[in-house]
Formats: structure tokens, sequence, C-alpha cells
């Protein structure tokens, strides 16, 4: 019983434990306890933890002055259309690359990834004449496309070295039983890679959510997701914390929800190949 | 049954009728109070105006004015608003790229603050409705000087501000004499630096165009702020901005604070501020030269010249920059809570006079800023702490990120300056300057 | 075998992603190549004209380019030692069994979360701020003097915050690998009398190796783009301390609204990120295959 733990070990991994957690997570803490707090006890000194006046100020504040649920939905929408619309594209790539690899296969991955490396900011006017002329500026699709193509590499990415790990003989079997290229990728490969797929799913659609430069300067007040939302409560003149902490915590509990409901999907496919 | 079923249907003819003559306005606003304010208020309107409808973005400074920008100048047609500062007016006009405003006689367009008007106003045409306009004046903390045994006169002089912050300093207790911008940029520390180096009789440019930060002037200056800084500064100056000051100054940090008159209100505010009952205002310092160190700003209503709406936007802005608007805001939320800076007769106003002690300076101040002529020698640009040209925003921030440095001590103040120097003349010449 | 058949039908397969991205990025690489080349502000229309190279030199020779260059580097360089070497610590921590470990790893990739402005913005004023800020507090309660991050370390506090938002990716990628680990080989290790410490540089290590670059690949293509941290804390200042090369373009482009140095700006940084990427490949594609 080499695996066998002492509870003395037990109990001291449990204190280390909890106490690194407890400090990566206090910034997050002390943005949601903030969000509780008016405005002036939120920068007051010394810090006041947990007994000061609570009140929901903030939150009526928020919800009165903006449409959190247009946000919202226009968040949901915009990273989950993107990560679907992305999947949709890269399993047959990725299928290719895995499945029926060529000398330049390695290439083409590493120049997809590297389409990621031109910076943003300096292809904000081209892109920005060619959403006017397409009439794309402040719609949905839009900025569901952008992201898509932003995100693509990554999808590809992960989804390769997740079906490189699944044996090509079922594939093939598959094939002698007659079934054709596309029923082949969509009921034998498909339901086999589901943790792959999840976890890529989860990843970019919390990359999507966060993105904070296309979804900022392509939209005005019709397609603006939550990242919008936060930028109308930033950096006002006079005191923001409290109001900006309630916006905060309300952008980021949806996102921080789903990944905490959906973790062990999230870490099962997260293997990049990694795991052999 | 039927009855109700035809009047259902009617009803929704009509709404449909309705909302296919409505207009929506989009308009592009900055996340202050003022402006939350008139989107909350702007009900009213709408009640007057059923024909038209409002759509809002409202976003932090530094992105709406990326936004707007990148928008006007692509003329990509987002906005039917745009809310714009004093420096944006001037190049934008000059571009012909913003609607010029013509106001019912009503509106009392000569009842504008001269100076403000003025920065708004290209070869006299209005090109922009200010909603609220701002200076910046000296706030102090009545009780430390009471302590120190020293008054504050109503128009100080540099040497007394930097003799009484230095006799306030506690850093013991945590008390500095003097909070000043400090975080680089162009609308941080160098709208400060700026417009303090007017009073010490520097200016960005020469005639020519040629920069002039190698002159002795702007040395005065600069040594000037970093030692007081030094001396009497919090710690962490240098990445101070408006806010960060602020936060200090509410909760007793700061024995003065010279900063945008907007402040004025939120920290004789009690609900925010622990030092309200405590504070006191004066105009901005001066050397004896005839300049005061303060700036001008409005934020002002503009409509893009692509616009489809131009009427209706123009509606709107008639009546969120009328008197009747700030009448209104005095009937909701109190004469304190109106747009400052923008009208005279708000001054004139003995409500407003009693609700807003410190009324009577932000008028004075605003009064002594002149963006034409904004420091002791001639200068070939328009803007009391900017200069109104396309390249400032960037050569601001860089000369910027030098004092912050000299202000970290990084650097000694004469790099900082040769460092401006040097990389504005580079800046200029690459602009094709003198034009 | 039917591999003429799949070979064809591959090359149909990848046609979609391939031809998007391929005109995802070469649409706009080829407008940024033609205004780099422009003199072209956005504030002056009408004044475009030829400008040859003009723009490449300027943004070459400005002051900054080179603190800048050796900043990003320092920037993701930094990031990546923090996040990886945390990621690997953290990673054997949560492989241990204790109490609350499920909470406790939720805790540990919350930050992930969290979009950057928010975390910049809540790291610099309620956190670290010398007066304001929790840590001074905490220095305070110690007797100690407050440290002034952003003025005497500012990239270093940058680096810090970036880490904190990239040390659960690292985190979540070395876990997995670590749980794959065989269990046998472990124990069979333990059995042969070898310490904790040479259990893990020779069998734990080596088997994190591969989940240890992709990490770092990740990682490093996004950190080479950012700049909503920059832009929040510091402006690039003090000095150009804080400067790297994606917040000059960053001036370029929404500062200066200077379309041609942005376009050349943005030219000099794919041609730089794709140094880095070779470099990196070189270094480390074996781990890769």
């Amino acid at each position: 019983m080499a695996r066998a733990v002492s509870t003395r070990t037990r109990l001291v991994f449990t204190l280390i434990g909890w106490l690194v957690g407890f400090l990566i997570f206090f910034p997050i803490l002390w943005t949601v306890l903030t969000s509780f707090k008016s405005e002036g006890t939120a920068i007051a000194t010394p810090p006041q933890f947990l007994f000061f006046q609570w009140t929901a100020e903030n939150y009526i504040e928020v919800n009165s002055r903006s449409d959190y649920l247009k946000h919202f939905m226009n968040s949901v929408v915009i990273s989950l259309g993107s990560t679907l619309l992305g999947l949709v594209i890269a399993i047959p790539a990725a299928w290719a690359m895995a499945f029926a690899p060529t000398k330049r296969t390695k290439d083409v991955l590493l120049w997809m990834l590297s389409t990621k490396m031109l910076p943003a900011v300096g292809v904000l006017v081209p892109i920005y004449l060619l959403f006017r002329d397409a009439g794309l500026l402040d719609t949905r699709i839009g900025l569901t496309f952008v992201l898509t193509m932003a995100n693509l590499p990554i999808i590809v990415w992960m989804l390769y070295t997740y079906f490189r790990e699944i044996p090509g003989d079922i594939l093939e079997a598959a094939r002698m039983d007659g079934a054709s290229l596309a029923k082949e990728i969509i009921y034998v490969l498909t339901p086999m890679a589901v943790p792959g797929i999840a976890s890529t799913l989860l990843l970019n659609i919390i990359l999507a959510w966060n993105e904070a430069f296309w979804t900022l300067n392509l939209t005005a007040a019709k397609a603006a997701p939550l990242t919008a939302f936060i930028a109308s409560y930033s950096s006002p003149e006079g005191l923001f914390w409290a109001k900006l902490s309630a916006a905060s915590t309300l952008a980021i509990a949806p996102i921080l929800i789903l990944g905490w409901f959906s973790q062990r999907q999230l870490v099962r496919g997260l293997t990049f190949g990694a795991v052999k | 049954m039927r009855a109700k079923l035809l009047a259902l249907m009617t009803c929704s003819a009509m709404t449909i009728a309705a909302t296919a003559q409505a207009e929506t306005l989009t308009i592009a606003t900055v996340n202050n109070g003022d402006m939350i304010r008139m989107q909350k208020l702007a009900g009213a309107f709408t009640e007057q105006h059923p024909d038209i409808e409002l759509e809002w973005v409202t976003l932090e400074e530094n992105v709406l004015r990326q936004r707007v920008t990148t928008d006007i100048a692509t003329k990509g047609g987002q906005y039917d608003i745009m809310t714009i500062g004093t420096y944006e007016v001037p190049i934008w006009a000059g571009q012909e790229w913003l609607v010029p405003l013509d106001f019912e006689a009503d509106y009392d367009v000569d009842d504008l603050l001269p100076a403000i008007r003025a920065g708004l106003s290209v070869d006299e045409t209005l090109y922009a409705a200010p909603f609220y306009g701002e200076s910046s004046f000296v706030m102090y903390r009545k009780d430390l000087f009471e302590e120190a045994g020293l008054e504050m006169p109503e128009a100080p002089t540099w040497d007394f501000i930097g003799e009484a912050a230095r006799k306030i300093t506690d850093k013991d207790n945590e008390v500095y004499g003097i909070c000043l911008r400090g975080k680089a940029g162009w609308g941080e520390n160098m709208a400060f630096l700026s417009a303090m180096a007017n009073s010490f009789g520097a200016r960005w440019f020469d005639m020519e165009w040629k920069p002039q930060f190698d002159q002795p002037e702007w040395k005065d200056a600069l040594q000037f702020y970093i030692d007081l800084m030094n001396d009497a500064g919090p710690p962490g100056a240098s990445s101070n901005g408006f806010n960060e000051n602020l936060a200090l100054f509410q909760t007793g940090k700061c024995g003065m604070w010279i900063d945008a008159t907007v402040a004025a209100s939120f920290v004789s505010n009690p609900d925010e501020s622990q030092v309200a009952d405590d504070v006191g205002f004066a105009l901005a310092p001066d050397k004896g030269l005839g300049k005061r160190g303060n700036w001008l700003w409005a934020w002002s209503l503009a409509i893009p010249a692509g616009s489809q709406k131009t009427e209706a936007a123009k509606t709107f802005i008639a009546w969120a920059t009328s008197k009747a608007y700030s009448e209104l805001v005095a009937e909701e939320e109190g004469w304190a809570n109106v747009p400052p800076g923008t009208r005279t007769s708000l001054y004139e106003n003995p409500s407003y006079q009693e609700a807003a002690p410190f009324a009577e300076l932000t008028l004075k101040s605003i009064q002594a800023a002149d963006p034409t002529s904004p420091t002791v020698e001639e200068v070939p640009y328009v803007g009391v702490q900017f200069v109104a040209i396309p390249e400032f925003q960037g050569i601001g921030t860089a000369v910027g990120q030098q004092f912050s440095a000299a202000l970290a001590g990084q650097a000694s103040v004469d790099q900082a300056l040769s460092n401006a120097q040097a990389l504005t003349e580079r800046e200029m010449q690459k602009a094709g300057y003198p034009k | 075998m039917a591999t003429l058949q799949t070979r064809a039908s591959a090359r149909l397969m990848m046609t979609p992603a391939v031809v998007l991205l391929l005109l995802w990025m070469a649409v706009p690489l080829a407008m940024t190549l033609y205004f780099s080349m422009l003199r072209y502000n956005l504030l002056m229309p009408g004044m475009e004209e030829w400008a040859g190279f003009l723009n490449y030199r300027f943004f070459l020779t400005d002051p900054a380019f080179f603190t800048g260059l050796l900043n990003t580097l320092l920037l993701v360089g930094g990031v990546l030692v923090i996040s990886v070497g945390g990621g690997i610590l953290m990673a054997l921590l949560l492989d241990q069994p204790f109490f609350g470990q499920g909470i406790v790893r939720l805790m540990v990739i919350a930050p992930f979360f969290v979009m950057p402005t928010v975390s910049a913005l809540v790291w610099k004023n309620m956190l670290m701020h010398p007066v304001n800020g929790l840590f001074a507090w905490i220095a305070r309660t110690f007797g100690l003097q407050p440290m002034d991050w952003f003025g005497e370390a500012p990239l270093f506090s940058i680096v810090l915050i970036v880490s904190w938002q990239w040390l659960p990716f690292a985190t979540l990628i070395l876990l997995t690998a670590l749980q794959s680990l065989d269990t046998e080989q472990k124990e069979a290790a333990e059995m042969d009398g070898a310490g904790a410490i040479s259990r893990f540089v020779y069998i734990v290590l080596p088997h994190m190796a591969r989940a240890i670059t992709v990490v770092v690949l990740i990682e490093t293509i996004f950190l080479l783009s950012v700049f909503a941290e920059i832009l929040v804390t510091t402006n690039g200042g003090p000095g150009v301390q804080t400067t790297t090369v994606t917040y000059l373009v960053y001036v370029q482009a929404l500062l200066q609204f200077d379309v041609g140095g942005a376009s050349a700006g943005g030219i000099v940084a794919v041609v730089l990120a794709n140094i880095v990427a070779i470099f990196l490949i070189r270094l480390i594609g074996k781990n890769l295959e």
C-alpha cells in the first residue's frame, strides 16, 4: 500500500491547498465583496472585509442603467455561435490532418497558429473598412465570423491532437463496411471524440467570451456583448469601484458557473495530445 | 370577444405605424455621472417626441474616443450623435466631418460661456453643443490649513502652494501635502503639466512648430513639479490619474489637489467623501506671468456629417444642452447636479449658487482659460492643455511617459526633457511640420 | 488501400478551414502591407500619398522600439516562467488527495474567466495601490514600507497580473498530464528507493514535457498581443519601461490614428512573432511530434 497517505500528510496538504487556493481566488472574492459595498466603503482604509453595511444598490443601479440581458444574450450568441461554426469547419480539417497526414501537415498547422500572431490592433482599420462595406459593423453575424476566425487555429489544433489518439483502424473498418466519409466522421469519429470536442468547445467559449478587442471595436448598440457592458462602468470621472465590481461580477458569473460545472469535461479533453 | 380582438388589432396596427415612423438615434457617450443622468432623464425627451427613439452606447472615455474616431474617419455611420471634447472639435470640423449647429432663438446660443463657445467653434460657427464644461482649480483641506496656521488666498501662487504643501505633509500619518496627476498619458499627467507649464511661460511649440522642451521655462516647470511631488506627494504618484487622486483626497490623504472642477461635487459629497465638510477651493496657481495653470475642457454633443437623421439629432442636442434641461435636472435631482460650466445663466441663478459653493470659482477658472492664447507667448496652435493637431495624442502620451519616469525617479529632469524634445521633433518631422 | 481517394477527400475536408484562414490572413495582410507603404492618417483624409519604406524607418528607429522589443520578450518570458513553474507546483499540489480538493481546484481555475481589463483594474487599484491598496495595508500592519508597485517595478507588476490570469490554464493542462501518469511506474520507482525529488526529475517531469510545450506555445501566442493590461495600469510608462511592441502599434493605430505607421508596426510585429515561433519550434518542436 504505497499510495496510502497518512492522515497527517493529508491534513498538511489540505492546509497548503486551501491557503494557495484562497490566495489565487482572493482578487475575485474581493471584487464580489466590493460589489456589495457603497462607493465610500469600497475605498475605505483600513479595508473592510465582511463587517460592513451590505447593500445591493450597485446591482440595482447597474440594472437600471444598462440592459444586462441584451449584452448577455449577445455574448452567448457570439461565443457559442463562433465556437460551433468553428467546430463545423475544424472537424473535417482535423480529421484530414490526423488520418491522412502528408509531409506538409505540420507546416499547415503551424501556419494556422501563426495567423493568430498578427496583432489585432494593427489590422483594425482594414477590417473596419471591410466590415463597413459589407454592412457587418455592429452585427452579431459579423462578430461571430471574426471570433470564429480568431479561434479557428486553436480549435483545429486541439481537435487534431485529440483525433490522433484515436486508432485509425476503427475508422477504416467503418469505411470497409461501406460508410461514406461524411457518415464516418459523423457516426464513428465524432462519438469517439466527444471528450475532446467538449473541452475544445468549452475552452473556446471561454476565450470568445473574454475577447475584448474585436467585440469592443466592431460593435455599437445592437451587437455589443458583455465586454462593452463592462467598458461602460470602468474609469468614469468619480468613484466607480463598487459599481464596476457589480458589473464585473455579473459579466463573469455566467462563464464562471459554466466553467465550474463543466470542469471535468474541460479537463478530460484538454490533453493536446499530451497524454500517451 | 370580437370587439376585443378588433381593438387589439387596431392597437397593434397603430404601434406598427408608430414604430415605422419613429427614427432611432444612436448616441455614443462617456460614462461620466452627468451623461448617465441624461440617459436616465431622456424619457422626458421621448415623451415630447414620440417619433424619436434613443439608443445609448455608453463607454469609458478612452474606448469611446477610439470608437467614435475610427467611425467618423472611415465614415462607418454607426452613430447619429457623438460625445466629443474640445480636442476633437477643431480637428474634425476642419475636415468637415461635423454638421454645423444652428439653433432656434429660444436656445439662446449667446448664453453659452464665451471661452467654451470659442473652443467649440471654427470661424465663428458652432460645431458641437457643450453638455458640460470644466476647468481645473485647487481643492484643499481647510482643517489642515488651519492646523498649520496657513491661509489659502483665492488666487495662490505656485510658491505659496509649494510652501504650504511641504508644511502640511505628515508622512507618518499618511497625509501628503499635494496630490497631482502622474500617470503617463496626454489626457492624464500631460493635461495637468501642459496647463501648469503655461503658467510658467512654457509652450509646446513656437510659431515655427519647433518643440520647446529645450527652453528654460519647461525646465523650471518640470523641476518644480518633481521637487514638489518628491517632498510632499503621495507614494506611487507616477501611476496616479484623476480617479486615484480622487480616492486619495476623499479618504483624507491629500492636503491639496489640483484637478478638474467637476471633482468639486465629488469631494464635497458626504456620501462619498470623508472630508466633505472641510473642503475649500481656490483658483489654479500662477507665477506672476499673467497666466494661471488651469485648463479648459467641454464634453459636447456633435452630429457626424454623414448622418441621415440630422434633424432629429439636432432636436435632441438642443434639448440636452438647453436651459430647460438644467431645470429638469434641478427639479429631479437638485441644483447641485446640474451639468456645470456651459451657460452664463446658470451661474447667475441664486439657487445654483447656493447649492454649489464652488460655482463662482468654477466660473472664474473657466473664464481664465483661453484656448486660442493659452500661454504667455504666442503659439501656432489651439488648446490649453493639449495641442489640437491629430498627432498630439501620440506625442502627448510619449512625452507623458518621459515625465512620469522623472517622477518615478528613473530619469533626471534634464534627461526627461531632452528625450521629450527629441521624440517630439521626430514625430513632427514624420508628420511633415512645419506645414 | 483507398489512400488515393482518402488523400483527395482529405484535401477537400481541409479546404474550408485553409481557405477561410487564408482569406482571413491574406486579405487584411495585403491591405496592411499596402497601407504600410502609404502616408495615411485617418484624421487627415485626402492626404494619402506613397511613402515607400518611410513608415518602417520611423517605426524601427523609434527610440522606444528596442526597449519595446526587450520588454515584449521579458513580459512573455516572465509570464511563461511564472505560470509554467507555478502551474507545475499547483498541478503537483492538486494531484495530492486532500479534503475539499474539488473546491480548491475551482478556486484555482477561476482567474481564467476574468476579462483582462477588469483584472488589471482590480489589481492596480484595489490590491497594489501603495496608499489605498490591500497590499499596502498588509505591509503597514506589519510595520513595513508599502511598495510602490508600478513606480518601482512596473514591468514586473504587469507580469504578475498577466501570470495570475494564465496560471489556471497552465495548471489545468499540466494537471491533466500528471494524472495520466501511470501509478504503477511511480510505485515501481518508489520500490527502487527513488526519493521524491529524483522521482519528480526523472519520471514526472519528462512525462509532462509535452504538456509544458503545449502551454508554452499557446500562451506565447496570446501573450504576444497583450496590451489591455498595460493600457489600464501604466500607459507604457514610466519612461518606456512597460512599452511593448504591441503597445507601440496600439499608439500608432488608436492614439495617432496613423494607419500607415500602425500597418508598418503590425508587419514588423508579425515578422518578429514568426521569428519567435520558429525559434520556439526549433527549441521544443520535438515534443510536438
